[in-house]
């Protein structure tokens, strides 16, 4: 973590004093773009950067669905499942997924390329069934589409 | 479009959302006026005057929310734009921060202004994307071009605008769970009193407005109260972003003027229902608020009154239009799914009647129902009512009864036959 510490003062300097409480967050969410995840020792050093408990991280951690404590697949496929994403094919669209890739939902690829997850809504519904492969929205999908997209994927490694 | 326009008043284009495009659309001269020409207590008469609601969800009147805060009380304030839109059904605010980021900065510059607010903050939520990119970015042009910083257009105004990106929690929606997760916590909701505009973030008068509402503050200033209230009805001043979704021809964002009616926006507008499907039933403000059959929504004018009369409410403009012959037992437990997984856990009412409802409703769509479980739904989605500290219980509850009083047949029918009475499908009628 140490090499972002440059990084989190310039964030820190964004907001008002007396706000480091405020950095766990935007610090958490930089360390696993880096990472992958948070490690122990990410928790450690951001202990004693911000000065906040240790409880405090760790119930962030625990609490936020975006964060994770393990590392993850290459490419993490969230596909959402909430009422219109179901209304316009999303069921169909996570059996296909689970049968092309071999896992459940919540699991990786044994080679670590893929993980496949389920998502409440993500604000996408007009342009339904929408899949988020890291950070990017995938919209309308359909299940020619995302055989396209799994092979593009696994191309790029 | 259905009826006249205040914020979609432009071709989306390539370039629309960058400063350049956007100051040759009149962009700051609103905040310039404001700053200029008026003293806070201006804008904030100006914005009461207007009749301005909150288009969050609960349309509470941002003028009053914004009078509770006293200038000159010799303490910081704070300003946060609720960009965490999350209530399923809902992506009408991800159109402005998209295609129209500095009609939010411009107008939170001049809500900041009347507001007495030196530090600003936008709450979005942690899955967008490109919003937060174009925002971002449209935050650096106007810090470059001196809308943000210190001494704005060489005043003494100062204010900064931090992006605080949430992390996929639902209940950063709430107003006070939104600040607890910018105070770098759990996104835990608070109880009220005191309300935030007396203790809000760290415990300093903060008003959180929605995106949406936000961005008719600039407008509001630039053309006057009076020309706002011409546009809509009396009751219900302006417009509102509806997001429309599901078995509908057209999906998308449109800008609906209050008193517009119904029949013709679903059917004209937005196309009607797509090919093969016909009308089932509306979610009319994501999916916290009750259905609606298609009977009773079609005679219905675009207002809130007209929508709280048959029942039910607009709340955050997130419309699903469900097609004959989906499953209205399966679209619940997709719903208490949902509840489930973003209760926070803090109430007992919530946390253990989340899980209750939906293991009900999964042991019914089992095939394993039992007579007295309609009973079981009823009882418990009462049980939250009024018995939590946010209202995601009671938005919960009312889901729940809303499915149930209109179409129980299919949950009895469910039990009774121990199958779906249209297959368990979701996907509507051509499906079936």
């Amino acid at each position: 973590m140490k090499h972002l510490i440059a990084e989190f003062e310039k964030l820190k300097a964004r907001f008002p004093a007396g706000f480091e409480s405020s950095l766990v967050l935007p610090c958490v969410r930089r360390i696993q773009e880096e990472r992958g995840y948070v490690a122990d020792s990410d928790i450690d050093a951001l202990v004693e950067y911000l000065g906040v408990p240790r409880i405090q991280i760790e119930e962030v951690l625990s609490y936020y669905t975006q964060f994770r404590r393990k590392p993850i697949g290459r490419w993490h496929l969230q596909t959402c499942r909430n009422v219109t994403c179901s209304m316009r094919g999303a069921e169909r669209l996570i059996d296909h997924l689970s049968r092309r890739l071999g896992v459940a939902p919540g699991q990786t690829t044994p080679d670590g390329v893929f993980t496949l997850s389920t998502a409440e809504c993500l604000g996408s519904c007009g342009t339904a069934p929408v899949l988020m492969v890291n950070d990017a929205y995938h919209e309308s999908m359909s299940i020619d589409k995302v055989d396209e997209l799994l092979e593009e994927l696994r191309n790029r490694g | 479009m259905p009826g006249k326009q205040l914020l979609m008043t432009f071709p989306v284009t390539a370039t629309s959302h960058t400063l350049a495009d956007y100051v040759a659309r009149d962009g700051y001269a609103a905040f310039r006026k404001a700053l200029t020409q008026l003293k806070p207590e201006d804008v904030t008469k100006e914005v009461t005057a207007s009749g301005l609601l909150g288009h969050g969800g609960a349309a509470f009147p941002a003028g009053r929310k914004w009078s509770v805060v006293h200038l000159n009380d010799q303490q910081p304030h704070y300003l946060c734009a609720n960009a965490d839109e999350g209530e399923p059904g809902t992506f009408k605010d991800r159109w402005i921060l998209e295609n129209a980021p500095h009609l939010l900065i411009e107008s939170m510059l001049i809500a900041s202004y009347a507001l007495q607010v030196r530090n600003a903050f936008v709450y979005i939520r942690g899955e967008f994307d490109l919003p937060y990119r174009r925002l971002a970015a449209a935050v650096e042009e106007a810090y470059a071009a001196g809308y943000l910083g210190e001494r704005i257009l060489g005043t003494e105004f100062a204010c900064d605008i931090v992006i605080y990106r949430g992390a996929g929690s639902y209940v950063c929606g709430e107003a006070s769970g939104l600040l607890s997760s910018i105070e770098g916590k759990r996104g835990y909701p608070r109880n009220r009193p005191p309300r935030l505009t007396v203790q809000g973030l760290y415990k300093r008068p903060t008003v959180v407005n929605n995106v949406e509402t936000l961005s008719n503050i600039a407008g509001i200033v630039a053309r006057g109260a009076e020309a706002y209230r011409k546009v809509g009805t009396a009751k219900c001043p302006g417009t509102q972003l509806v997001s429309i979704s599901g078995h509908i021809a057209r999906p998308g964002v449109y800008e609906v003027e209050y008193g517009y009616p119904m029949a013709k926006f679903l059917h004209e507008d937005c196309g009607g229902m797509l090919p093969g499907y016909t009308l089932k039933c509306i979610v009319p403000g994501g999916i916290s608020t009750k259905v609606l059959t298609a009977a009773e929504v079609e005679p219905l004018t675009f207002d809130h009154q007209s929508f709280t009369a048959a029942g039910s409410s607009l709340g955050s403009g997130g419309m699903i239009a469900i097609g004959e012959g989906t499953c209205m037992v399966r679209l619940l437990q997709v719903m208490l799914r949902f509840y489930h997984h973003e209760s926070c856990g803090q109430c007992t009412p919530c946390r253990e009647g989340m899980g209750w409802l939906h293991r009900i409703i999964d042991r019914i769509v089992a095939g394993e129902g039992r007579p007295e479980d309609i009973d079981s739904l009823y009882r418990i989605s009462r049980l939250q009512d009024g018995m939590t500290i946010c209202g995601m219980g009671d938005a919960a509850g009312f889901a729940t009864v809303g499915i149930l009083d209109k179409y129980r047949e299919e949950f009895d029918y469910w039990i009774r036959e121990k199958r779906s009475k249209f297959g368990g499908n979701l996907e509507g009628s051509t499906r079936a």
